[in-house]
This record gives structure tokens, sequence and C-alpha cells, in this order.
């Protein structure tokens, strides 16, 4: 049996929109396999892992603060791989972001002002925008790879975190433990409803993804960056720089990593410890494309992946399955994203029986 | 064995695992194909290794293990990429990001159990030349097989027929495909003897380095070795001399952090990653040299005409 494509005329508008389902589709089928290989009764394995999530009002809560960051980051990636520039490096911008907005409510503990939050906010972001344009700056100037650079930097970002948390940051009233300070309240992130957890974090994730819809389907830049992205020959010839592109998408991305590493840790976790991530960096390259980059794809998409952490853990409670199938679930789906994105530019002919003599296999 | 040899020893040790990854992921960059697998294809063949060698208590058959489940796991990405002609970068950050997964659920309940290690094999005769013999000859099987590697592979690619062929598919696999070369196959020949040499290099650092099993222990080696090949400008040669530049420097933070020096820990762990950088921006300064050696047709999708 062969499998041949043959490119579509048009791209079909059908498969742009089912793609991600038949991938979600082909998750779960691959999910009951797992599940009854590991000797689990697979609907019961299911469903505390995305349906029972969704049925208390807390959780519902820990969704939305789980969907916030990977939203956040993920919207800026879109810009960025839209562009072809692949920064994959969004874990160490977060990091650094989170870091950058911690230095006022730990170092300069117990400044009482209205403007300790916003404050932070910004520095979250000039952080994360920051580091990101390292690895832009080294692209854009010297044409160093950047999906090497800013996975690297990742690495880096992690070291240094350890470090301050253990030495100058740490809690001098903390038993020694690798924590910093516990945020004072006028530092933390307030809540979007009194009687819910989440906080405004998601606030922020929704309000990027609809500024970047509008730029991206609306106004100048977005149309800039879809013709750089497709060919930077193009665009030059229109008058657009690549180079300023590569600053633009890296900052931008950086920037809104910066701003959910802050959300995350003044909003859910209350100060800085060794580990605030559980590869949401990572996990947002998935949620971009299981989005298909487009801003509003992702906030579903978000919301989703969201699904599987807090799935992994119920699951864990419930069936006794090691949470580490969340890792799986996340590896299979974005398999599957990819797999099935080819439907929307080819069609796919299953051909049986010997190869033609002449045809290459 | 004197100190000299011992920390030469380590160093060889410490860049066994990227030389064999490297030199794999050369054979198929030099294809014209972006695998940003490596890290992926590694860790599994390091979790199939030692769980081989614990099930069945011989190391040797962990290492075959290794290899082949990092050829399979390439598989996937070879059926993505050439036969669905996904884009290469995600599917590549895909296969990694599927392989820290499932090599985590895998490996759960080998954490913290006491590993086998890898005999090694001394060549007769060989082994007994003074402080060479023991650095060169008396070594594990997978060491030998990443300098039989290195030289195989420079020979294939420069002085055989089927190595130009695979050189000119990675340069314009539009020409090649007219010329009547089989472009897909050669390619998934390729694909597949990388994530062959990924996963034997995972085999070393789970039976040989440190034989254990911790999750993600690659801790970025794919990455650094997909580094490599960069920085080797695709020449087999410079990858033997880059991997080792790099196995120095990690043993070198490793020495460092030991004697304890007063620079924190965390400070020198990080510096094989920011030697990384450093050795893709030297590199990058050679803009013209970087032009020559890079396969034309890299990370590019191939659909035949039909």
């Amino acid at each position: 049996m062969r499998i041949e494509l043959k490119k579509r005329e048009n791209m079909s508008s059908l498969f742009s929109v089912l793609s991600p389902f038949i991938a979600l589709g082909l998750t779960l089928i691959a999910g009951v396999i797992l599940f009854i290989s590991l000797g689990k009764d697979p609907v019961a394995a299911l469903y505390s892992f995305f349906i029972e999530p969704l049925t208390e009002v807390w959780s519902l809560h820990e969704l939305a603060i789980k969907a916030a960051p990977l939203i956040l980051i993920a919207v800026g990636l879109s810009i960025c791989y839209r562009s072809n520039n692949w920064n994959i490096g969004a874990e160490g911008q977060f990091i650094i972001g989170a870091m950058a907005g911690s230095v006022l409510p730990v170092v300069f503990h117990g400044w009482e002002s209205p403007l300790m939050l916003p404050l932070m906010l910004i520095c979250a972001m000039i952080g994360g925008g920051a580091y990101a344009a390292i690895p832009a700056f080294l692209k854009a100037r010297l044409n160093t790879n950047e999906i090497l650079t800013s996975l690297m930097l990742v690495y880096v970002a992690e070291l240094f975190l350890d470090w301050t948390v253990r030495g100058p940051w740490r809690n001098p009233e903390g038993f020694n433990f690798p924590e910093t300070r516990n945020f004072a309240d006028n530092a933390v992130l307030p809540r979007i409803i009194e009687t819910g957890k989440t906080h405004w974090g998601f606030g922020f994730a929704l309000i990027a993804a609809i500024v970047l819809w509008f730029i991206m389907r609306r106004t100048l830049k977005g149309f800039e960056i879809t013709v750089l992205g497709q060919s930077a020959r193009a665009g030059r010839f229109a008058g657009f720089s690549d180079k300023k592109m590569v600053y633009f998408a890296f900052i931008l991305s950086g920037a809104l990593a910066g701003l959910a590493g802050i959300s995350e840790v003044s909003g859910a976790i209350g100060q800085l410890r060794p580990v605030i991530s559980p590869g949401y960096g990572f996990t947002a390259i998935i949620v971009a494309f299981l989005g298909r980059l487009n801003p509003l794809g992702i906030v579903a998409a978000g919301l989703i992946l969201a699904l599987t952490y807090l799935g992994g853990e119920a699951a864990q409670i419930s069936i006794g399955i090691t949470d580490k199938v969340t890792r799986l679930f996340q590896g299979l789906l974005l398999f599957f994203v990819l797999g099935c994105d080819t439907l929307i530019h080819y069609r796919i002919r299953l051909i049986f029986g010997a190869a033609q003599k002449g045809s290459a296999a | 064995m004197d100190m000299t040899q011992a920390i030469i020893l380590t160093i060889m040790t410490a860049a066994t695992p990227l030389l064999l990854a490297a030199i794999g992921e050369l054979v198929v960059e030099r294809s014209g194909v972006l695998n940003l697998g490596v890290e992926g294809m590694m860790v599994m063949g390091a979790v199939s290794a030692f769980a081989i060698a614990q099930l069945t208590g011989s190391a040797g058959l962990g290492a075959i293990a290794g290899l082949i489940a990092g050829m399979l796991f390439s598989l996937l990405f070879g059926f993505l990429t050439l036969t669905l002609v996904a884009n290469q970068v995600a599917t590549g950050l895909a296969l990694t990001i599927l392989g820290l997964g499932l090599s985590g659920m895998i490996g759960e309940s080998f954490i913290g159990l006491p590993g086998l290690k890898l005999a090694s094999v001394p060549i007769p005769l060989l082994s007994d030349i003074p402080f060479i013999g023991r650095l060169l000859f008396d070594q594990d099987p997978i060491f030998y097989t990443s300098i039989i590697a290195v030289v195989g592979v420079n020979w294939f690619l420069f002085r055989s027929r089927a190595g130009l062929r695979l050189r000119a598919i990675g340069d314009s696999h539009t020409s090649a495909h007219a010329l009547g070369v089989k472009v897909v196959r050669t390619r998934y020949l390729a694909v597949m003897f990388g994530g062959a040499c990924a996963g034997l290099a995972g085999a070393h650092l789970s039976i040989v380095y440190t034989p254990q099993w911790v999750e993600n222990m690659t801790a970025g080696r794919g990455w650094i070795a997909l580094a490599l090949v960069v920085f080797a400008s695709w020449r087999p040669t410079r990858v033997l001399a880059g991997a080792y530049l790099f196995g120095a420097v990690s043993i070198g933070q490793l020495h460092a952090q030991a004697l304890g020096i007063g620079i924190p820990s965390q400070f020198l762990s990080a510096l094989p990653y920011l030697a990384t950088i450093a050795v893709l921006v030297i590199i990058s300064l050679n803009r013209r040299m970087t032009l020559i050696n890079t396969p034309a047709s890299l990370g590019k999708s191939f659909v035949p005409e039909r």
C-alpha cells in the first residue's frame, strides 16, 4: 500500500476547520488504546481525564488559570510562526519575565503603592521581551539559527531562576526553603470575580487574543506578517523589512510570555520557586498549532490543553495512572494536528498493490 | 591510571553521545531533511536501553534496543514529513515533546534502580600501548561505533556514489528527482540512520555514562548535537572536533563545581548551553562558509510530480 498526495487547486476550507477536530478524535482513539494496554477501563479513564474536571465550578477556575499562560504565550508564538520566526524558547522568556516582574515585590518588599502591580506587569513584559530580543538580534544581525539559540536560553533561564531563589532572593524568614518571600497583598494579581480563583491573567489572555486577531485580520501589520512569513523575498519587494519583523515577532511573543510568567507567579503561586512552570512554554507550541495559528482558535486550543493538565492530575488520583500521560497526550495531539493539516493542501489517495513502474515510492 | 588519563577518559565519555547523535543528524541534514527531534529520539533510546538491560540482564541487548527504539521513533517523523509533507520544524518539535512524555511514562518504574553498565571491550595488543591504549582501545562498544561512524560517514558522503546521490538530493531535490534519484526513499533511509544514531547515543547515556534512568536525562544534549552539525558546517571530521570540545566544556564545568571555586554551580551548569550559543554565533560570523556548506534544500518538503 502506498500513499500518494495530490496538490489541491485551492486550500480546502472544509479541512482547515475540520482538521483540528480529526486530530482530537485520533488522540482520543490513541488514548483508548493506551488505557486498554495499561489494563484500565478506557471509558472511566477518559471520563476522569476529559470530563470530570469540567463538572465542578472550582475546577473550571483551575482550567482558566492553567489556560491563561498557554493562551498568552501561544498567541505570541502564532505571530512568530506565521512570520517564519521559530521562537521555541518561550519557556525561558516566561521565566525571565516572571523574575523581572518579581523584582519589586521581592527586593522592595513592603513598598506600599498602587503603582506596584502595573509596574510589575510592565517589568515582566520588558524582561520577557528583552530575553527574546537576544535570539532575534543574533538572527537579524548574524543569521544565527534562532531555533537553537532560543532553546538554549531556556536552560540558562531555568538555572538562573534556580540560583536566584536559592541565593540572593531566598526568603530570610523562610527556614532555608528555596523560595522567595510571599508577595504582599498589593502585589497579588486580583481575581476576576470574587467567588472564584480565576485571576486577571486569563483576562489578559483573552484581550491579547482579540487584539492580535484584529491586527492579523484588519491591519497592514497583519498583512506584512503573513507576506514575510510566506516569502521574505516577496515581502522585501513590497517594502517590508524582514529584519524588523524578526525583532517585532520575537519581542512581542517574549513580552507576552513574560506577562504570562508574572501573571502565573503573582496570580497563582504568590512567590518565586525553583520551578514555576510545568512546561507552559513548550505546551504553548502545541496550542499555537492546534489553534491553527489563529488567535481565536488558540483560545479554544488553550482550554483543551489546559484540560490535559487537569485531567492528568485527576486521572492520577481517581484511576491511579501516572500524570506523565499528560505529556504523552500533548505530544500525540501535536503529531496528529500536523499530520491532519496535510488534508488542507493535498488530496490523499491510498494506492493498493505494487508500485507502478517509474513512480518513485 | 594517572590523572590526565582519567580526565581525558571522562571527556571522551561525555563526548561520545554528542558525537553519535550529531553524526546521525549530519547525514539526515545532508539529505535535505531537518529533524529537530534528536532530543526525543535520544531520550527514547536512553529509556529503552535501560529498560531492556534491566529486563534481560544484558547491557548489550539494551544498547541494541536503544538503537532500534531511536530508529522506530524516527520513522514517525519520516512518515509525517516525507509521506505527509508536514512542516519539518514543527514535526521535529512534536517528536521531542512526544519522546520526553513517552519516555517519562515508560521509565517511571525504573527510577532509582541501579543500572547495568556496558562493559568495555579491550582490543588485544592495541590496548597494551602505553597511555593511548587505555584511552582508545579499551572502551565500550558504543565508543568504537561512534568513531567508526565518523570515518564511515565521511567515506560514504565524499567517496561513494550513494553518498553523492544523497548530497545531490540535499542540494536540490527537484534536480535529483529529475535525474531519477529516489528522493523520498533515500531520505527515509537517512532519517532512519539518524534515528538509530540518536537512539544509540541515548543508550550510551543510560548504560555507559551514568547507568541509571532519570527523567529527561538527555538534558538538552540532542539540541547541542543539532548545534554541533551547524558548527561543523556539515562535515563529519569537524563534528568529531566539536563533540570533543563540548565534552571538554561539560567535564571542565563539573570539575570546577567539585573544586568549589566560588562560582555558583548553576552558572557553571549553564556553560555548555552558553557555549553552544557562542559557537553558533562564531560560525555564523563567517557567512560565506555557512552558505557554501548548507544543503540548499534543507528543511524544504518534497512532493514528487506525477
